[in-house]
């Protein structure tokens, strides 16, 4: 069960407070009744699937009820940060490697 | 390749099993090949066989990155079935149950396709018209699923509890007698023997970390971790895999990865006949030829890689499992794991051609792949010899979702399968 | 007495304390804190059980969890009846009933045991190479037969009478394991002032100092110095200590599944005890200190009742006091074993020789069983054991030599070394790496905040143990904010140090493809079976598991998985690391299903919602129906009434008198702010900003994709103010739906949602009399049909209460919808009953709604759409706005393949006899007589027998079906084939709609 932190609530709580809302920064067309097929395609079904670094939505649905994003990694499910909805899609190399090695590694050398 | 019967087990018996040769070959791979496919489960190498054994073409390499049969093929409950709604469904999974009757002995090896009846309880007004219309629909289509009272279910499975007064009382049934389960390690090793006895390569460890394309945009062949390998045509069967694969070709596919989990009990003498599923308390069960109980459970909510999931997902189904059946409550899990299933949004399968010629995607069969696994590694093997669609498998194209014409089995029956 | 092999004045249980127990009928004594195993071996039974294949006759190999031979079935009661319980592991209690499984007719003569003289026929993998031909007797005669043989224990056949219990927890430092190592961890993480909890999986602390009688702790004895700190961490208030308890799962984010066994070991469970409880601990970091579990020596036999692991045998010896043998041989390739000899040399048991492969065993080990005149045989293999139900004989011979020596025993003690404990760190998806010095797995790289400690860690030297330990424990409790000063100093003393250790096959067993040297006992693997699968061409260690089935028995390979690996590695040619390892996966050990579900069952199962006035439908005699969460009144019968009957005078009363209606499960949702209206013009295909306050309307949703996704009426109570009601099932996706694009796509508009489902109780009063039902209960509203029409909303009271009355109407009937807050629901329900029986007005059940909306034409989404209907599909084109620039679905609507023609439509369906009901789901055709796969037009949605229009309708989604009015269609049955004509108008009642505006 993963631990999520929510940026409104400003703690992590339990996966089962929380309903995943899919891939995050995928603002729907404002002109949106004019796009080709193929955009609506783009828009509604194609989705990048990584296998590494997603952005995605969540829902504290059973807490405070916002919507926000997070940056997690799909093969180790580790978070490596929450955001607010509406916040910029935050870059990378601000937060991998950066501090966030796995802190037991860390722990690990710092013992031998 | 050395027929397998009782005959040659009583032989070999008498010299200590000395005599057996290898299943498969392990050859390196060659320069190049007429036709690749990537993934080494039940749908890759059967799609390899069926490309060697009906159309002629025996210059095929299966390139697996890891260990044949060790994704899906190796981690799923089993279940065989055909009772499906649409008819782009019934198409593809009655052709396979077709096949899976005969696999045994088309294959010569015992892939134990036991028709031990796959039975879907009803628990509601809504389920039950659902699954008449499933029966209505699958009767005029000449597939087997009737309608058991609940009685009728108890009599068929008798440790369920049709009491009025459980949580989710049994108003019915829908009964598919044919379907039922086989053993999944056998399918694919007995693809890849036979495949392998007409000269299909099977190159294990080999992951392909790029498919590559001519100037004229065909794909000439993959990278590979043992190096370039050459081919006109590329078959993509890589369940959870497809979309890193595919996006090497600058393909994007409406598809999500995600964990499905299921857990097997300690071995027990058995007394559970069939398969039961259950839609509304969202859980299925049998019982294996070893006397282990197999359950399935739902998908996690997100995408994920890393063939775990939560705890939570077992914990519900088994909340599910004790509720209809109230006597295991005293059974104990003994292992549980993790697979990663890909996901359309309407829930059937893509397979089909790509924009990118020579590139064909069989994928997206999210929780529902094993049971098709004849039948679609058999349409596969069609589209990558004709380069289009055989009839059954021409609903099941990427172009769908941008005209709209989904296979929504999903809304028809919102079941995991 | 409590058995012949109790050896007076060893161990640590108290020979006052008896309970007595019976095993296979016969009734044995056992001393307070004996295990089964335990018990068992000090009167002398070593037969405990029967193999899975071969039906093997098999005894105790271990003295812990990793057990995979001596299962049994053990019970309380009849329905307290628990199979495969481990033997070692299972405490006695005083009337416990135990027996063997999976043998018949009895334990010492099991007609099954034929399988072992066939066992060359049943080799690893052979089904799959026969039972093929005749093709059909696979499901008729193999399979049966297989099956019948399947399985160990019998499965339970009574409802389970104990409950279970689960909690959740949250600590800073979780550590797994009480011997040296966790105990050292947690003490120093304790005195940090971390929040710790310390499990362990054994009835006392203490780990590998159960056996390990040599250690010293501190000066004092090793097993002593565990019970003491245990007691000091147990009197600490940031400590909980919890035994019995197995860490069994290493979940996502630090999360550990622990099972608690709290009754299984008394013989009178307090009344309120639950059996199991279920942990699951959130810590901030774990350690690790699971130490390691002994391998067995593989040579031909090796699975003879009385062959054991060495540290059992001590572990018998110097905890329970009991003897495993009076002669007693000892076979080993590490250091370990010879401690056990010493042991029991010590006990008064002879030992005639210790066996070892090795030709230089530790110096230390050697001079010492020298000195106690222990025969020690270096550079030899024990080349067999004799005897069947218990081993009597072990025959010796120098590896390379042809001379053996048959020596006699009723015990063999065997060690092949250690394997460290690294299931919970391969869980936690930290990676292991094979050290190649000491042949064996250790934690590589962490995936999760954990470190492992002591011999899980390989760490072997008793101080180097402790020391890591205790930093450990102080680095974990500071990592997870504890300030204080973890310091401490902890000295061990061990008498020897071990060396040695082997994996694999012994040499000197004999031919490698017919002698049984069994690694994995439970599942008869053999390591002929791996070298069998190696030849067949399994290389990767999965496909050698699957094609053995080695280490997927109970125990999980807990014994087996190196050996496997080291004999497949050597037919391959390969180093151990690139045959690879399987996966470990939770759990370390199995769990009940009832600990992992523990309260959730019956009504805390999946807790079924019930409306205010369930209580009075109850009373009146109604049947209910399940819809979502929701128990629904489904109709009324009154005596004698079947469905029909109870339905058809319920349809015919509301459209000749009236009816009242329990409506309450009806989503609702309050949709408030100065830019609603614009909010619900995004939301819906309709547009809101027209609707008049007062007024209310018929929405459709749509996604994205242009297909329905809910409807219901919504009501204008103000300008920025709308009641919106949803589908029963609906209520929580739609609001999530509406959430969704409020806060993420349209987060400048100003408007709340407000779920009030449950804060209002719905009545709905419908039928020509339902105004003057509900007159003189309204105030502050005119409720004629000028001052308040068809569609109209109005907030006032009723019988005192305040109300948000609807004049709607889902029967084609006058209606009012009485909304009230929900505690007032029932009272209000009843006063409207009061005046609504005497004019012959009835309740009616949601069959009838179905029915009457029915014969009005109007749908239900979810019974009449599927997911893949759009509104024009369904003939609510009308709802469409096609003047609003967006809205959700916009644009999904216009795919071409939603916009082409002969797509499924709703259309209304009538059978040529008029008193034929179709079936709902049935199938419709247009040639009934083409053969299968059949062209199916589309099917029946909504089917009723129509006591008002006095014959069938029916409703049915049906390609191009507005092009197909008048049109004779079929719907082919199984006994017969009806035939129907579609009409495109769906109203089949009251068709100019005149009784809704009375």
């Amino acid at each position: 069960m993963l631990l999520i932190y929510c940026p409104y609530c400003e703690e992590e709580r339990n996966e089962l407070e929380f309903r995943n809302g899919g891939d995050a920064h995928i603002a729907r067309p404002t002109n949106i009744a004019d796009i080709t097929d193929e955009e609506f395609e783009e828009y509604f079904f194609i989705r990048q699937n990584p296998k590494g670094l997603i952005y995605e939505r969540w829902r504290h649905v059973h807490g405070c009820g916002k919507f926000f994003n997070a940056a997690r990694d799909t093969v180790s499910d580790r978070f490596y940060l929450s955001y607010k909805a509406g916040e910029p899609k935050p870059d990378p190399a601000t937060f991998l490697n950066n501090g966030n090695e796995s802190a037991l590694n860390k722990d690990k050398g710092a013992s031998k | 390749m050395r027929k397998y019967s009782v005959f040659a087990v009583v032989r070999e018996a008498m010299r200590g099993h000395k005599g057996w040769e290898a299943q498969w070959a392990s050859p390196e791979p060659r320069k190049e090949y007429d036709a690749i496919i990537i993934g080494g489960g039940g749908h890759g190498l059967g799609a390899a066989y069926y490309l060697a054994k009906e159309h002629g073409i025996t210059n095929v390499a299966v390139l697996e990155k890891g260990w044949i049969g060790g994704g899906n093929t190796g981690r799923n409950t089993t279940i065989i079935r055909s009772n499906y709604l649409y008819e782009e469904s019934m198409h593809i999974y009655e052709h396979s149950l077709k096949l899976w009757e005969n696999l045994s002995q088309d294959l010569n090896y015992n892939v134990m396709y036991s028709p031990r009846g796959v039975m879907m309880l009803s628990h509601n007004v809504h389920d039950q018209q659902s699954f008449k219309r499933h029966i209505n629909a699958n009767r005029l289509y000449g597939i087997d699923n009737e309608w058991l009272t609940p009685e009728q279910a108890k009599a068929y499975c008798p440790p369920l509890d049709i009491s009025k007064t459980a949580r989710y009382p049994i108003n019915g049934a829908a009964l598919q007698r044919r379907g039922g389960t086989a053993r999944h390690d056998a399918v694919a090793w007995g693809y890849a023997r036979a495949a392998s006895d007409r000269g299909v390569h099977i190159i294990q460890n080999c992951e392909v970390t790029a498919i590559r394309r001519g100037p004229d945009g065909r794909v000439v062949g993959v990278e590979t971790s043992k190096g370039f390998i050459g081919a006109k045509k590329i078959g993509v069967s890589a369940a959870g895999h497809t979309s890193v694969v595919m996006q090497t070709a600058d393909v994007r596919v409406p598809l999500q990865s995600q964990p499905l989990q299921a857990l097997v009990s300690e071995p027990l003498k058995p007394i559970f006949p069939c398969v039961v599923m259950s839609n509304s308390v969202h859980a299925y069960i049998s019982q294996s030829d070893k006397g282990e109980f197999v359950i399935g459970a739902g998908t996690d909510q997100y995408n994920s890689y890393s063939q775990t999931g939560g705890m939570q997902i077992i914990t519900h189904t088994l909340d599910a499992i004790c509720e209809l059946f109230p006597m295991f409550r005293r059974v104990k899990m003994m292992r549980q794991w993790g697979g990663i299933v890909d996901v359309t949004v309407d829930r059937s399968p893509i397979q089909g051609i790509t924009p990118v010629p020579g590139l064909f995607i069989n994928a997206g069969w999210g929780t529902g792949g094993f049971k098709a696994t004849p039948g679609s590694a058999h349409l596969f093997a069609h589209l990558i010899a004709k380069g289009e669609p055989h009839k059954f498998a021409a609903g099941l194209t990427l172009d769908r979702f941008r005209t709209g014409r989904l296979i929504d089995e999903a809304a028809a029956a919102a079941v995991a399968h | 007495m409590s058995g012949a092999n109790r050896i007076s004045g060893w161990g640590r249980l108290t020979p006052a304390k008896t309970a007595r127990f019976t095993f296979d009928g016969k009734s044995y004594t056992a001393l307070e804190g004996d295990t089964v195993a335990s018990a068992l071996l000090a009167n002398g039974v070593h037969l405990l059980g029967r193999s899975f294949k071969y039906h093997r006759p098999r005894g105790i190999l271990t003295a812990g969890p990793e057990e995979p031979n001596a299962l049994l079935d053990v019970s309380r009661d009849a329905a307290r009846r628990q199979p495969n319980v481990r033997a070692t592991v299972q405490e006695v209690f005083d009337g416990m009933v135990t027996s063997s499984q999976n043998r018949w007719p009895s334990l010492a003569l099991d007609i099954g045991a034929v399988n072992d003289l066939m066992s060359p026929f049943f080799a690893a993998g052979f089904y799959y190479k026969t039972f093929m031909w005749p093709k059909k007797a696979w499901e008729k005669v193999y399979e049966p037969f297989i099956r019948k043989a399947a399985g160990l224990g019998e499965a339970p056949k009574e409802e389970d009478p104990d409950h279970y219990a689960g909690r959740y927890a949250h600590t800073d430092v979780l550590v797994v394991g009480a011997g040296v190592a966790g105990l050292s961890a947690a003490l120093a993480a304790a005195k940090s002032g971390a929040k710790v909890m310390l499990v362990d999986e054994q009835p006392e602390v203490g780990g590998a100092l159960h056996y390990d009688t040599g250690v010293k702790i501190n000066g004092k004895d090793g097993f002593t110095w565990a019970q003491e700190t245990a007691a000091e961490l147990k009197a600490m208030d940031n400590v909980t200590v919890l035994s019995r308890t197995t860490a069994f799962g290493y979940y996502n984010h630090n999360m550990i599944a622990l099972c608690e066994r709290v009754t299984d070991h008394k013989a009178k469970p307090g009344k309120n005890e639950p059996r199991e409880r279920l942990w699951q601990v959130r810590a901030k970091r774990v350690i690790l200190a699971t130490g390691q579990i002994e391998r067995h020596m593989v040579f031909e036999n090796n699975d003879r009742p009385g062959v054991m692991l060495a540290s059992a045998g001590r572990t018998f010896l110097n905890h329970f006091g009991v003897a495993v043998g009076q002669k007693v041989g000892i076979y080993t390739a590490h250091d370990s074993a010879y401690e056990a000899a010493f042991d029991l040399k010590r006990a008064g048991i002879s030992v005639p020789a210790i066996v070892d492969s090795r030709e230089k065993p530790g110096e230390a080990v050697l001079a010492q069983a020298r000195a106690m005149g222990i025969e020690v045989l270096t550079g030899h293999a024990v080349l067999t054991v004799g005897g069947k139900l218990r081993v009597n004989s072990m025959t010796v011979g120098r590896h390379a030599g042809s001379a053996t020596r048959k020596i006699a025993i009723d015990a063999l003690l065997v060690s092949a070394g250690w394997t460290p404990s690294v299931h919970l760190f391969s869980q936690s998806r930290g990676k292991l790496r094979w050290d190649a010095e000491t042949q064996r797995f250790l934690p590589g790289t962490y995936a999760q905040d954990s470190l492992s400690v002591g011999a899980c860690n390989g760490t072997d030297d008793l101080q180097a143990t402790i020391e890591e330990a205790l930093a450990a424990g102080e680095l974990m409790a500071k990592a997870a904010g504890a300030e204080g000063n973890g310091k401490i100093e902890i000295t061990g003393e061990a008498p020897f140090s071990w060396t040695g250790g082997m994996i694999g096959a012994a040499e000197g067993a004999g031919p490698d493809t017919t002698v049984k040297a069994f690694i994995d006992f439970q599942h008869d693997v053999c390591a002929k079976d791996i070298r069998l699968a190696v030849r067949e061409g399994m290389q990767s260690i999965e496909h050698i598991k699957r094609f053995t089935t080695n280490g997927m028995a109970s125990d999980q390979g807990k014994l087996s998985n190196m050996h496997g690996l080291a004999i497949a590695a050597e037919m391959l040619g390969k180093d151990i690391p690139q045959v690879g390892l399987t996966t470990f996966r939770q759990p370390y050990t199995p769990v009940t299903f009832g600990t992992i579900i523990n309260h959730s069952r019956g009504d805390l199962f999946d807790p079924a919602r019930k409306t205010p006035i369930h209580p009075w439908a109850v009373a009146k005699g109604a049947e209910f129906e399940d819809v979502g969460n929701w128990k629904r009144a489904w109709y009324y019968a009154k005596p004698g009434e079947d469905m029909h009957a109870a339905v058809a005078r319920e349809c015919k009363t509301v459209r000749d008198v009236a009816g009242i209606f329990d409506a309450s499960t009806l989503g609702k949702i309050e949709v408030v702010g100065p830019d609603a209206a614009k909010f619900l013009n995004l939301m819906y295909t309709n547009a809101w900003d027209t609707l008049k306050p007062g007024k209310c309307r018929y929405g459709i949703m749509t996604r994205e994709d242009g297909f329905i996704y809910d409807d219901g009426v919504v009501g204008r109570m103000a300008e920025d103010r709308f009641h919106v009601t949803t589908t029963t099932g609906g209520a929580p996706r739609v609001l999530q739906h509406m959430e969704d694009y409020l806060q993420t796509e349209f987060p400048d508009l100003k408007v709340w949602l407000t779920s009030t489902t449950e804060q209002w109780a719905v009545i709905a009063v419908q039928g020509p009399k339902a105004r003057e039902i509900i007159a003189p209960l309204v105030e502050g509203i005119d409720i004629s049909n000028e001052a308040f029409p068809h569609m109209s909303v109005a907030e006032g009271k009723i019988c005192g209460v305040p109300t948000r009355l609807f004049r709607m109407s889902f029967t084609g009937e006058l209606g009012f919808e009485i909304n009230v807050p929900a505690d007032y629901g029932q009272a209000v329900w009843e006063a409207v009953w009061a005046r609504a029986e005497p004019m012959g007005a009835c309740p009616y059940g949601t069959e009838t709604m179905h029915v009457l909306r029915a014969e009005k034409g109007y749908i239900i989404v979810g019974q009449d759409t599927d997911g893949t209907v759009t509104p024009d599909d369904a003939s609510l084109n009308w709802a469409v706005s096609k003047k609003k620039p967006d809205f959700v679905g916009i644009r999904g609507l216009k795919r071409p393949d939603l916009v082409a023609p002969g797509r499924k439509q709703l259309v209304g369906l009538l059978t040529k006899d008029p008193n034929g009901v179709l079936e709902e789901g049935a199938q419709v055709v247009a040639d009934p007589n083409e053969p299968k796969p059949m062209t199916m037009l589309g099917h029946v949605t909504s089917s009723y027998w129509s006591s008002n229009c006095g014959r069938s309708i029916a409703m049915a989604l049906i390609a191009d079906g507005k092009n197909r009015n008048g049109k004779t269609l079929y719907v082919p049955m199984a006994d017969r084939t009806i035939a129907v004509e579609v009409v495109t108008d769906m109203v089949f009642f009251d068709k100019e709609g005149g009784r809704l505006n009375v």
